[in-house]
């Protein structure tokens, strides 16, 4: 089947068999594998791109679900030389160590910064419930997105 | 995850004239559930109908005594909405609770409650408001619509279209999560409608249901202490790696306490 969307800013039209998943037309047919699967069971948060302006875990999609969508990848928010505040701070806060979850994170991070007013610590660390690290034991993670919070 | 065919229909008909004739259709709302289902292969349709696209299912109306919410609503619709929290802040509160943000973001009440997932939070509001599930067909009272694990009064092909939930004069939902999934493993909704309380519990049994042991008590002394004496029978109850069947029935009165005490602050 056709799926037509939207993916940083450039339409695409793809033929897919109906039970791709979002995350599968992201990596290998656009080739963008910025955004990881950790788990594949919606546990993870990895796969974590925004639908719509809104969080959700693309392993847990159909790419026919995001028909007309308007979809937002890491690599859509920054790139090395511009990095995204969200980014920049996580480089900052020496908040991701193997750096497989930081897509997913960074992409919560900007969910919750966009839907939350005045973040503090606690509202955070429930914002990142649907994402795990192995690494680093979050603690960097919550103050990089507090400092971006803080700064807005 | 098997191969099927995909549809988007754009009204109820259509749905339902799509399911008529497929060999083995399932409907798709958030997907939350069923897509991993259907990774595992436990379930496996050959035709997957997107209610995405069904107008009649969507939007949130509040009057004096109601709040119906469209069963394509998704948890942080509804925990976000201003108009909700306003007539009926006990639903925003329990859907703001439910799994993470990115399934929130995902996931529909209309599924949640199809489902009837015996640890969903979703049912202790339709059984605890005493709520009405509607479908294209008919309307469902809340207390005869969750049947079994995982089965509820809804026939092959029927859609759920709104809920209705009743306004109580003050309500308040407990649960006590699970660590890693933070489904419910006892979660208890109180509702006082000024004269009857009624009592949701979910997580406990194969479905949820009222307790009505702890409702006869809080229609005597609406006190937390009143559910100190109640005999909440654990035969028949979920029994688990998460909690002990014995375990769930502790619970049902723990976070029944805990829910009466936030309703009385309110
Ligand atoms: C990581 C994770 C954590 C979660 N934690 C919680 C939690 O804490 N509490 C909780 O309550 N839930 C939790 N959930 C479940 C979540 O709430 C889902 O939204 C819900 O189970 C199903 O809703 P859905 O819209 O995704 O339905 P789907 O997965 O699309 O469908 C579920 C079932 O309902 C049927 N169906 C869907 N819509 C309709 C309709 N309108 N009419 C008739 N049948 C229909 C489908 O055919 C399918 O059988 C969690 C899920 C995940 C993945
Ligand atoms: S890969 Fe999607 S949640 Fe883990
Ligand atoms: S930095 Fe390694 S998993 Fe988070």
């Amino acid at each position: 089947m056709k799926v037509t969307l939207t993916v940083n800013g450039t339409e695409h039209a793809v033929e897919v068999p109906a039970n791709t998943l979002l995350v599968d037309l992201i990596r290998v047919n656009l080739q963008l594998t910025g955004t990881h699967v950790g788990c594949d069971t919606t546990q993870c948060g990895a796969c974590t791109v925004h639908l719509d302006g809104r969080a959700v875990k693309a392993c847990s999609m159909l790419a026919a679900q995001a028909e007309g969508a308007h979809v937002t990848t890491i690599e859509g928010i920054g790139d090395p030389e511009n990095l995204h505040p969200m980014q920049a701070a996580f480089r900052e806060h020496h908040a991701l160590q193997c750096g497989f979850c930081t897509p997913g994170m960074i992409m919560q991070a900007i969910d919750l910064i966009d839907n939350n007013d005045g973040l503090d610590s606690q509202t955070i660390r429930e914002g990142l419930e649907g994402n795990i690290c192995r690494c680093t034991g979050y603690h960097n993670i919550v103050r990089a997105i507090e400092s971006v919070a803080n700064a807005s | 995850m098997y191969q099927f065919n995909y549809h988007k229909p754009a009204s109820l008909d259509e749905a339902v004239a799509l399911f008529r004739e497929a060999d083995d259709p399932m409907y798709l709302s958030g997907g939350m559930t069923l897509l991993a289902t259907m990774k595992q292969r436990l379930a496996a349709p050959t035709d997957l109908i997107d209610l995405a696209g069904i107008a009649e299912m969507t939007g949130v109306q509040v009057n004096a005594d109601a709040v119906r919410v469209g069963a394509f609503t998704t948890h942080n619709v509804v925990a976000g909405s201003a108009e909700i929290q306003q007539a009926l802040p006990v639903l925003s509160q329990l859907a703001g609770l439910i799994g993470d943000n990115q399934v929130r973001n995902r996931g529909t009440i209309g599924g949640s409650v199809a489902n009837s997932d015996p640890s969903a939070d979703y049912p202790a509001a339709v059984v605890g408001l005493g709520g009405t599930v509607h479908t294209q067909q008919r309307s469902i009272s809340g207390d005869e619509f969750f049947q079994d694990l995982f089965e509820t009064a809804l026939q092959p092909g029927e859609i759920i279209t709104h809920i209705d939930f009743p306004i109580p004069k003050r309500a308040a939902y407990r649960k006590f999560p699970n660590p890693a999934s933070r489904y419910a493993v006892v979660g208890v909704l109180i509702a006082d409608f000024g004269g009857s309380v009624r009592v949701g519990v979910t997580g406990a049994g194969p479905c949820a249901f009222r307790a009505s042991g702890i409702e006869e008590v809080l229609n005597e002394h609406l006190d937390p202490s009143a559910i100190n004496g109640v005999e909440v029978p654990d035969a028949g109850f979920n029994n688990d790696l998460h909690a002990s069947a014995e375990y769930r029935a502790h619970l049902v009165k723990v976070m029944a306490r805990r829910a009466l005490s936030d309703l009385l602050k309110t």
